[in-house]
């Protein structure tokens, strides 16, 4: 679109929303949980009880920066960091509206599925620096968990990057221009957003925090800003996942002209993260080893077939001949 | 021939001296055994007659020393008392042992029986009665730092006959590292041969044990090896209570024992002394009383039902299900008062009768719940991942639940229709038309559809409660009833007499012993009443279906993960002031 835009002013906007967004989720989702469980949810602090989210960070703020004297210090102080900074990376390579985007790789996907490998390091470092029973079980799960999702997660994607032919999410919105690939890479959307789900682990895919389990999993030693960062990061992990199937699968900013791209990308985002939230509101958590059953046995050949079958179809079109010697 | 009476049997068997006979005003048949010959009877009636015994149902003990006996009494320091069922038979078999002075001790059964385990060390822990060949007699309610043992009458049952508390650090020190648990007392090993395991310490505060209740988990992985409850954290003495109030100003404590079951509390407690003093219970206010235990059945199997969902997982029902106990309370609020804890049922009847316009109460609420509790059904029971939870999850069989004494849904998941409004009918249940919902496989999955079920079955039950509804006085014309009709108080001398002593010191109970059995929220709750003729109980012993249910967690969960576990508990529908009393 316009060439000229400062990149400092887009590296400021996105994370200036981002890190605005975020906090203003934890509001939206308790709002709307509320409105979906019968209640009034947080509705005193300013209009609707916006003002919640600022209330809750000047509460994270003055609390007592605690780190339990049985603690490995400094793994316990960088876990949290890790989670926040790896997110953060993350969306550099999501473009909101042409040429909006902070860094425009040709490896924008592979860099996605590298910083989510990193953030796996947070809840494993976290839960164990924190040198507790239940925080270790927490990241014992959340390493299984993430690995085993990690898997089908870059491999549901590849559908998407036969069709385009390229890693830069640029090109895959740009691709979509005639149809969406939710429509030909439908269960690469599927098993995609499931394996987003667990990425984020929120629920049904929460059990490395389970809190009617392990009180509070991975994070239970944690509290103040430390644990406001792990908190943040899982609603920033919510957007970037949210923004991502936008735009790998919904066309990102594309859309009628009546509004402008920006707009179109954040209706399209939003209607993930209520998806997320719908979720958390009605869906039960399975169990640790049937979570891992589900992934390995089920999601995981699915994703493979998937990803056979597009390439096939992409070889027949393409006209050619299949001189395959047995 | 003609069929032998158990304690014919007994006599026949182990001859006329050994075995002595007992009448008592609930038509229980009591027999005493000498204590030598304890555990010869038990296995007795528990494997060699027909029609056997195969359920523990309590051990309690009895505290005879300052009590005013009867001519012949055999007892006068303690007495154990045992509580046995025969399904065969429908009925109950009392065994009392009594101690010498000598010796307070008795040969345990808990070989014998499994639930006798956690009775023997609430007797030992309460009376500090010994159990020869226990396999591990210890404390169970109070602290493990406890002087003398509660149920015994020289103890104080006030705070202020002790003097001033005051935690000093000394003190602080020895309380915690009494808490600190030690797997060799439990005969836990601290590995195998080829992994460590870990000791994980669940509660007392713990999101998911609804409670201040305990659990040590023996885990190798996620995997349960072993798992201990430490109960006692909740205990109030509700027993101990009871001997200091009068027989009338005892019915609020019953509320809190279970205070998810409200008036069921109330009613259990009252049928044992209603039976004690002869009281008959008019019919007006027999059916007022069903109906608002199925009232309070419905709501306590609400917060079950949604705190389930909520230990699996599923945020949302349970805020449903409390909107939905909320209607039950706006029932319960009106013709009670009070919410959870209605205080309503008095001796005799309740405390009022039924205020203008209830029928539209009630009659709104059996035309709203129904297609409610479909929702549930749709939202909860078929979700694909709470059966995957739930089913095949904490099974236990029919024989083991029996033999661990579970009651109430929990047992009727096994596939056994055993109710107590059916076996035993009591306040007119027998007038009414249910079913006794039951399950096959005694899972998780199967306990909750049993109780769901439950629900629309006590739903039914007070749609003919607002059908029927009987004409005539709420409360029993009888001097013994409280508060005391007060008809003929300004009239004559004599009656104002007695209205005052009854009101002032409250009614004044024949001697006797009784024990009621009721199907409360959880199972088979009861009260044995022991009166010595006074205006308070000389003894009253709570057996409640939550202390059986909790001693079975560590045979059922075993095998299973940290997570089933929750399940298994969730299931299990306990509430700890119900196991602590």
């Amino acid at each position: 679109m316009n060439e000229t835009i400062n990149p400092w002013l887009i590296i400021a906007g996105i994370l200036g929303g981002a890190l605005t967004i975020a906090p203003g989720l934890i509001w939206l989702e308790r709002r709307l949980l509320a409105l979906w469980q019968d209640r009034y949810g947080p509705n005193r602090a300013g209009p609707f009880g916006v003002l919640v989210v600022l209330a809750d960070t000047i509460k994270l703020f003055f609390k007592e920066d605690w780190i339990p004297p049985f603690a490995d210090k400094l793994v316990f102080v960088i876990a949290p960091a890790i989670v926040a900074i790896t997110v953060l990376m993350s969306f550099v390579i999501i473009p909101i509206a042409p040429g909006f985007i902070v860094a425009d790789f040709n490896i924008g996907i592979l860099f996605f599925l590298a910083m989510s490998s990193m953030g796996a390091y947070s809840i494993i470092l976290g839960g164990w620096a924190s040198n507790n029973k239940y925080a270790l079980l927490g990241s014992m799960r959340g390493a299984a968990q993430l690995i085993s999702y990690e898997v089908f997660m870059g491999l549901s994607l590849m559908g998407v990057v036969l069709l385009t032919g390229s890693f830069r999410v640029e090109d895959i919105v740009n691709a979509q221009k005639d149809m969406w690939f939710v429509v030909p890479q439908f269960v690469g959307f599927v098993t995609f957003l499931i394996a987003g789900i667990a990425e984020t682990h929120r629920l049904p895919f929460d059990i490395p925090e389970a809190e009617s389990e392990l009180i509070a999993g991975f994070h239970s030693e944690y509290s103040g800003m430390k644990f406001g960062l792990f908190f943040v990061g899982e609603y920033l992990g919510i957007m970037l996942i949210s923004s991502l199937v936008t735009c790998l699968f919904f066309g990102g900013w594309l859309g009628p002209d009546f509004l402008p791209p920006v707009v179109w990308f954040l209706i399209k985002m939003f209607a993930f993260i209520f998806l997320f939230i719908l979720l958390r509101a009605s869906l039960p958590r399975p169990r640790y080893d049937q979570l891992m059953e589900f992934g390995w046995k089920i999601l995981l050949p699915i994703t493979l077939l998937n990803l056979m079958i597009t390439a096939g179809i992409i070889l027949y079109r393409s006209g050619a001949e299949l001189n395959i010697i047995f | 021939m003609k069929d032998l009476d158990p304690p014919e049997l007994l006599q026949v068997k182990f001859g006329e001296d050994a075995i002595a006979r007992q009448t008592t005003p609930d038509g229980i048949a009591t027999v005493w055994v000498r204590a030598a010959k304890i555990k010869e009877v038990f296995q007795y009636l528990k494997s060699e007659i027909a029609k056997p015994f195969l359920f523990l149902y309590d051990i309690t003990a009895i505290d005879e020393r300052p009590r005013k006996r009867e001519n012949g009494y055999p007892s006068d320091q303690f007495t154990v008392v045992y509580h046995l069922y025969s399904f065969g038979r429908n009925n109950f078999l009392r065994i009392k042992v009594a101690l010498k002075e000598d010796n307070f001790s008795v040969a345990s059964i808990s070989n014998l029986w499994m639930n006798a385990n956690w009775y023997e060390r609430e007797v030992f822990d309460m009376f500090g009665i010994r159990f020869e060949g226990h396999p591990n007699l210890r404390r169970i309610l109070m602290p493990m730092t406890w002087q003398g043992h509660p149920l015994r009458k020289e103890h104080p049952a006030r705070a202020t006959e002790l003097g001033p508390f005051r935690l000093y650090e000394e003190m602080e020190d020895t309380e915690q590292s009494a808490l600190q648990f030690k797997p060799e007392e439990w005969g836990l090993q601290t590995q195998s041969e080829d992994s460590d395991f870990m000791f994980l310490n669940i509660g007392p505060q713990h999101p998911g044990t609804h409670g201040v209740l305990r659990i040590i988990l023996q885990l190798d992985g996620e995997d349960i090896v072993d798992a201990v409850p430490d109960i006692g954290f909740h205990h109030r003495g509700a027993e101990k209570m009871a001997e200091r109030q009068s027989w009338h100003t005892y019915i609020p404590y019953t509320d809190r024992v279970d205070y998810l079951g409200g008036v069921n509390n109330n009613l259990a407690y009252l049928l044992a002394v209603e039976k004690l003093a002869g009281i008959q219970v008019p019919p007006r206010a027999q059916v007022i009383r069903v109906m608002l235990c199925e009232f309070f059945r419905i709501a306590s199997h609400l917060v079950w039902y949604g705190t389930f969902a909520q230990d699996v997982g599923q945020l949302s029902p349970v805020f449903y299900m409390f909107t939905d106990r909320e209607k039950i309370f706006d029932v319960v609020e009106a013709i009670c008062g009070g919410r959870m804890h209605p205080n309503w049922f008095r001796i005799g009847g309740v405390a009022q009768d039924l205020p203008n316009g209830w029928e539209n109460l009630v009659k709104y609420f059996i035309d709203y719940f129904p297609s409610k509790l479909r929702e549930y059904d749709k939202m909860v029971m078929q979700n694909a991942i709470f059966k995957a939870r739930t089913k095949g999850i904490g099974i236990f069989t029919q024989q083991e639940a029996i033999e661990w004494g579970a009651t109430g849904a929990n047992l009727r998941a096994t596939g056994l229709a055993w109710d107590v409004r059916k076996q035993m009918p009591y306040s007119g249940y027998d007038n009414f038309h249910f079913e006794v919902p039951i399950g096959h496989h005694g899972d998780c999955f199967d306990r909750a559809a049993v109780r769901v079920e439950e629900m629309r079955q006590s739903l039914h039950i007070i749609e003919q409660c607002f059908r029927n509804m009987p004409a005539g006085p709420y409360k029993a014309d009888h001097p013994q009833a409280t508060p005391p009709v007060k008809k003929h108080t300004m009239k004559d001398i004599e009656t104002l007499i007695t209205h005052f002593l009854n009101v002032s010191w409250g009614p004044v109970i024949s001697p006797g012993e009784v024990m009621s059995i009721t199907e409360a929220t959880k199972g088979a709750n009861s009260y044995y009443a022991i009166s010595d003729g006074n205006t308070s109980p000389y003894r009253m012993r709570i057996r409640t279906p939550s202390f059986a249910h909790m001693q079975m967690i560590s045979y059922i969960s075993r095998g299973y993960t940290v997570a089933d576990l929750l399940s298994i508990l969730g299931a299990m529908d306990y509430v700890l002031a119900d196991i602590d009393r």
